[in-house]
């Protein structure tokens, strides 16, 4: 008796545990391969396609990856926005002054997790309601880049695609995988490592015990507030990275509310990602590629709207999200202020 | 309230009424205070004269009857989305998409105040702002029905569907429902005929009447019906909602749907009352601006007003300042975040004007994140 508990889940295999993921996956994988069929007519617009299906995805990936540790600890964050807006306007200044893009792009970071500071300050230290604290911080930063902003400051270049040696020269792969900007190897390497740390170390099983039942964690002789604070702060400096790409690798000049809603896609896109860094990976390339396609359909001249095109990647992140994402599960504590008894 | 009345039971009624009027207006007034005085730090620092810009803001937003009209046309929209958040808000719900609604019932109600002609303005009015209200009551039951039907997430349902409207609404204004005449070039709407346009009663914006008495309704429907009970009951807890035998799925829909058509009026007013047609473009933000203005009236439906007035004050004086005073009109966003900060983290403000008991409604918004 004792011993039919457990091996029942191990005869069953990957494939039929996850054959919702499975399914799901091929359903994904054909629809994109039509779509590519249908838009291009050779490799070369392929890659075009995928590459920048591959840039799109970027600032949501890192944005994404802010809001996962961030509600992983416990702390919702509406501010990704707002933070990604202020690190663009700072790292932009930055390379305007210094003429770094690498310092910049630190600089960048840092006005990301400075932001993180102060909804961490708001969210754990003042109990505030953390829906507020992100507007605080959206509004904040709407405000301040507004206010700063100097009309005409001429940009001083921003990144080339770096190239990974013979690993570029693999046809199709080559180009969309290793050649590409520094912040969009960075976050991929994010992804990865994010999903390790979250789910096979102590760090990070400290983070989804606060984040689940602070309360146990405490007892535990977690220190809640601490990992609180660090979660939101390093989630600060993952939506800086974003807005630093925005301006020294993606467009390469700061407007005004630039972010253009990135950071409220990044919170849905995270969400579709179930709150994990992979999942919301797969979300944000899913987002990029519909961006990409939308261009490239533009670009053919595909004889519809423009603005049904443009409506494109929303209605199809509804279609998935109602069709196959389903229900989600936040971390349990997420939004609630905890107070040390 | 009743705490206060069971440890003062000598007090008479009058001053009681004054003190809880004073326990809920203090914190809001300081806050605006303080939001003030820090803009004026940071325009110190940048090198402007504070005094000469807050002149020039509250001149341009109160110093003349059609200061004072602008500012409330500015304040109207901003009721109405408010109203829609904050409504949302009570049935634990974010609903982001009030940009989309309201922008889904400014084109439609241009629509029927362009189209229709030869109804009397005592039917052609109202049935435009119905339209653009139930515009975005169906924009709104999208998001509804998707989170009880399939369980998606009404935070990116809503995120997705206000970029969708802002390309609907594009589409309509320069395809189909475009001007004709032939001076036209860019995307927009013909001018609503006459019979459909709201006018002014006195320098009141009669938009601005309608919203006073949609925060009224609001109110009467949270707080003194079945159905608004029912709401705040899912909001607080929807599995003991459920367990009581409210259908949960029902309220949720039919919230998003309220929530909805109070933002397609804001729309609608904006068109009929302000623009006089739709045009891409001229309305972007108020929905979004809706989130501040509820989150600064604690989402009680009375709160939202100030909190719009407010901003609207900010948005009429800020082109003034801007003209007279040399500074940047988005040191009016700096000052909101902070008013917004401060009304929240109301601790700091207790404190400072020695408040004790804290006796009012705690705002809870995000525990609604995974609720349902």
């Amino acid at each position: 008796m004792e011993l039919t508990a457990e091996p029942r889940r191990e005869t069953t295999s990957w494939l039929i545990r996850n054959k919702w993921t499975v399914v799901f996956g091929v359903i994904i994988a054909g629809t994109i391969f039509a779509a590519l069929d249908f838009s291009c007519n050779n490799l070369t617009c392929v890659t075009a396609v995928l590459s920048s299906s591959l840039r799109q995805s970027t600032p949501l990936i890192l944005g994404a990856l802010c809001g996962v540790i961030g509600e992983r600890s416990g702390v919702v964050n509406i501010g990704i926005e707002g933070q990604m807006l202020m690190a663009a306007f700072v790292a932009f200044l930055a390379n305007v002054y210094l003429g770094n893009l690498w310092m910049a792009t630190l600089i960048g970071a840092s006005a990301g997790a400075f932001m993180g500071l102060l909804l961490a300050w708001m969210a754990v230290s003042l109990r505030m309601d953390q829906i507020i604290g992100g507007t605080v911080i959206n509004i904040l930063a709407i405000g301040i880049t507004g206010y700063f902003y100097i009309p005409g400051l001429t940009t001083q270049g921003k990144f080339a695609p770096i190239t990974l040696g013979p690993l570029a020269d693999i046809p199709l792969i080559g180009p969309v995988l290793f050649r590409n900007g520094p912040i969009t190897y960075l976050a991929i390497i994010l992804v990865f490592v994010l999903h390790y740390v979250l789910f096979y170390t102590r760090w990070g099983l400290r983070t989804r015990a606060v984040g689940e039942h602070p309360r146990a964690a405490d007892t535990v002789g977690i220190n809640v507030y601490k990992m609180r604070y660090i979660n939101v702060i390093l989630g600060g400096a993952l939506a800086g990275l974003a807005g630093a790409f925005l301006t020294l690798e993606g467009v390469g000049t700061f407007e005004r509310g630039m972010t253009n809603g990135r950071g409220f896609l990044a919170l849905a896109i995270m969400i579709m990602g179930k709150w994990t860094p992979i999942g919301s990976w797969g979300a944000a390339l899913l987002f990029g590629f519909t961006y990409a396609m939308q261009t490239q359909l533009q670009f053919k001249g595909v004889n519809l709207p423009p603005q049904f095109i443009g409506s494109l990647p929303y209605i199809l992140t509804i279609l998935v999200l109602a069709g196959f994402v389903g229900r989600s599960r936040a971390p349990a504590a997420s939004g609630v202020p905890y107070e040390k008894e | 309230m009743t705490k206060a009345t069971a440890t003062e039971p000598v007090e008479n009624r009058t001053t009681a009424t004054l003190r809880r009027i004073w326990r809920g207006i203090s914190v809001p007034l300081v806050a605006v205070l303080l939001g003030l005085l820090i803009g004026a730090l940071l325009l110190i620092a940048s090198g402007s004269n504070p005094i000469d810009a807050y002149r020039a803001l509250i001149k341009g937003a109160f110093g003349s009857p059609v200061a004072i009209q602008r500012t409330l046309e500015k304040a109207t929209p901003l009721i109405f989305s408010g109203l829609a958040v904050a409504f949302a808000f009570k049935a634990g719900l974010f609903n982001i998409g009030a940009q989309g609604q309201l922008l889904v019932g400014a084109v439609v109600a241009a629509y029927v105040g362009f189209s229709i002609e030869g109804l009397p303005a005592i039917i052609h009015a109202p049935l435009a702002l119905l339209a653009g209200g139930l515009a975005g009551a169906l924009y709104g039951y999208i998001p509804g029905a998707l989170k009880t039907y399939t369980g998606a997430h009404e935070v990116i349902v809503t995120i997705m569907l206000n970029y969708v409207a802002i390309n609907l609404t594009d589409y309509l204004a320069d395809g189909p429902w475009k001007d004709p005449s032939p001076t036209n070039i860019v995307a927009r709407t013909p001018k609503i005929f006459p019979s459909a346009s709201l006018p002014l009663v006195g320098n009141v914006p009669s938009g601005f009447i309608l919203a006073l008495i949609a925060a009224l309704v609001v109110w009467w429907l949270l707080y003194r019906t079945t159905l608004g009970y029912e709401i705040r009951t899912v909001g607080l807890n929807s599995s003991a909602a459920q367990y009581a035998g409210i259908r949960v799925a029902r309220m949720i829909i039919l919230t998003m749907m309220i929530s909805g058509f109070l933002a397609g009026l804001g729309g609608s007013v904006e068109t009929l009352g302000i623009n006089g047609r739709f045009q891409p473009g001229f309305n972007t933000g108020l929905g979004f601006d809706g989130i501040t203005v509820a989150l600064l009236g604690k989402t009680n439906p009375f709160g939202v007003i100030p909190a719009a007035i407010l901003l609207g004050a900010m948005r009429a004086g800020s082109s003034q300042m801007q003209f007279s005073a040399g500074v940047a009109s988005e040191i009016t966003d700096v000052i909101t975040a902070f008013i917004l900060f401060f009304v929240a983290a109301d601790v700091i403000v207790k404190k400072l004007i020695r408040q004790r008991g804290v006796d009012d409604e705690q705002v809870k918004l995000s525990t609604g994140w995974s609720s349902h």
